[in-house]
Parts: structure tokens; C-alpha cells; sequence
């Protein structure tokens, strides 16, 4: 048995299915947060696989990783800023209460 | 032909990613929501570790599960009352997220599944990637350095600092 490339997308193809349901069918502003990293996740591992497999000289899978990794690392700490200080204007973090920025 | 051990570490870290991605999204309480995406953020970076991206994993380990998970497990606290559930969905809901989740998986497992071009490639011998060679491909002014994108992150987690501490102050 022979561990192609084919196999390691599948397990990411589930993680952005998931990232996709979670991101519609919850309502609190941190599940949503969780939900966007189990994308990104998988966007990341389809870099590096792919780096891996057809081009294993080369770095660029890589460092496109450790990009989105950073970015992701500045995205969520700013939307768990914003979402904190919506809990304190608020007393809530679910998004069906928060209708005040609605029409 | 792979190793045993190799099959062995593959079905682990598929599984496991399969199976704490589904428990992340589904689970009621938001705290074991944070607790399985951690999970599956070192079963990534375990395959990283396989595909002999040793610093990426590392990476992977004290950024994510040492720097997103904490701040996640930190506003949660903040803004949850310990074991409290989230009410159950409403049908309607649940079914636009099963549909939308169901479509998004067709199309790319469709796209992946019907160019067969790359699909059976098997995993070919790397050069070895010292960390002096990441150190100097990262710092590097040449065609295909990466010192650009380098500095403009610089300037990115500067700003996303100051308007992390202007959002969250108090007034």
C-alpha cells in the first residue's frame, strides 16, 4: 500500500466541509472564530502536500503556510478583541441578539 | 512500497483529524469545541512532522495550539458561564448547513477526484531543508525570496497590535 497524494487530501476535504457547516449553523461569534481556523487549516495542509508531492525541491508550499499561519495568528486575535469588547457593550456573544449594526 | 510505521502514522492522523473536525462543529459546549480544535491542530502539525517540514511543525505547535487555543480558551472564559450549553439548532438552520457543507465537498472532491493528472503521485526524495536554508531562502532579495512578504507581515502583526489594545481598552 502506497500513501499517494490523493490521501492526504481527503482528511482536509472533511476539515473544510466541517469548517463550512460550523461556520453557517452556529451562533456564538467564538464557535464561528473556531469553525474559520478549521478552514484555514485545511487551505494550509493542501499547500504543504502539494509542495511535498510535485515539487519537493522547492519551498514555496511552505512559506505560504508560515504566512497563513501568521495571518491567522493577527486575524483571530483581533476578532476575539472585537468580540470581547461586543460581550462588554452587549452582555452577549450570540449573533441572533446582536441586531443593533442590522438595517 | 512505504513503511509499516508510515500507513500506521497516516491512519492515525487521518482519523483523528476526520473524527475531532466533526466533534469540533458539533458538540454543545463551547469549551470542548476549542479542546478538539486542538486536537486538530497537532494531529496538522504531526503530519507536518511526516512530511518532513520539521520546522513548520514547530511552527504549527507554538503558534497555533500555544498562542490561537489560549486566546480562544481565554475569551471564552471571558464571556461564557462555565457549563452552560448552546441551545439546540433549529431544523432549518441545521439543513442550509448540511446543504451548503455537502455542496462545497461535492465540488472539490469532484475537482480532485475527476483530474487524476497528479492524484496516484507518491512521495519523492526531498534534499534535506536545514533551518539555515530556511533562514536564508526567508531573508533573501532574490527572485524567489521571500523578504517582502517578510517585512509586510512585520508591519501587519505591528498594526494588529495596536488595534488589538485600541479595540479591547476600557473607556
Amino acid at each position: 500500500m502506497n500513501l499517494t497524494l490523493l490521501m492526504y487530501l481527503i482528511p482536509s476535504l472533511i476539515m473544510f466541509g466541517c469548517g463550512v457547516y460550523g461556520f453557517i449553523t452556529r451562533k456564538n461569534m467564538i464557535a464561528i472564530m473556531i469553525s474559520l481556523e478549521l478552514m484555514l487549516n485545511s487551505v494550509d495542509i493542501n499547500f504543504v502536500v502539494f509542495n511535498r508531492y510535485l515539487f519537493p525541491g522547492q519551498m514555496d508550499g511552505m512559506f505560504f503556510t508560515l504566512f497563513a499561519i501568521a495571518i491567522a495568528a493577527a486575524e483571530t486575535a483581533l476578532a476575539l478583541a472585537i468580540v470581547i469588547n461586543v460581550y462588554r457593550a452587549a452582555k452577549n456573544v450570540d449573533i441572533e441578539q446582536i441586531r443593533k449594526l442590522k438595517f | 512500497m512505504e513503511s509499516v510505521g508510515n500507513i500506521i502514522l497516516y491512519f492515525v492522523i487521518a482519523i483523528s483529524i476526520i473524527v475531532f473536525s466533526v466533534l469540533t462543529v458539533t458538540t454543545r459546549q463551547i469549551l470542548r469545541s476549542a479542546t478538539y480544535l486542538l486536537f486538530v491542530l497537532f494531529a496538522t502539525a504531526l503530519l507536518y512532522f511526516q512530511m518532513d517540514y520539521e520546522f513548520l511543525g514547530a511552527v504549527q505547535i507554538a503558534v497555533y495550539a500555544g498562542g490561537i487555543v489560549v486566546l480562544f480558551v481565554f475569551s471564552i472564559l471571558l464571556t461564557h458561564k462555565p457549563g452552560d450549553d448552546t441551545p439546540a439548532l433549529t431544523s432549518h438552520r441545521r439543513w442550509l448547513g448540511i446543504t451548503a457543507a455537502v455542496a462545497s465537498l461535492a465540488l472539490c472532491a469532484y475537482a480532485v477526484f475527476s483530474f487524476d493528472a497528479f492524484g496516484g503521485r507518491l512521495m519523492a526524495a526531498m534534499p534535506e531543508l536545514t533551518i539555515d536554508k530556511i533562514g536564508h531562502f526567508l531573508l533573501s532579495t532574490d527572485k524567489l525570496g521571500y523578504l517582502l512578504p517578510f517585512e509586510a507581515v512585520s508591519v501587519l502583526l505591528l498594526a494588529c497590535i495596536i488595534g488589538g489594545v485600541v479595540i479591547a481598552r476600557k473607556r
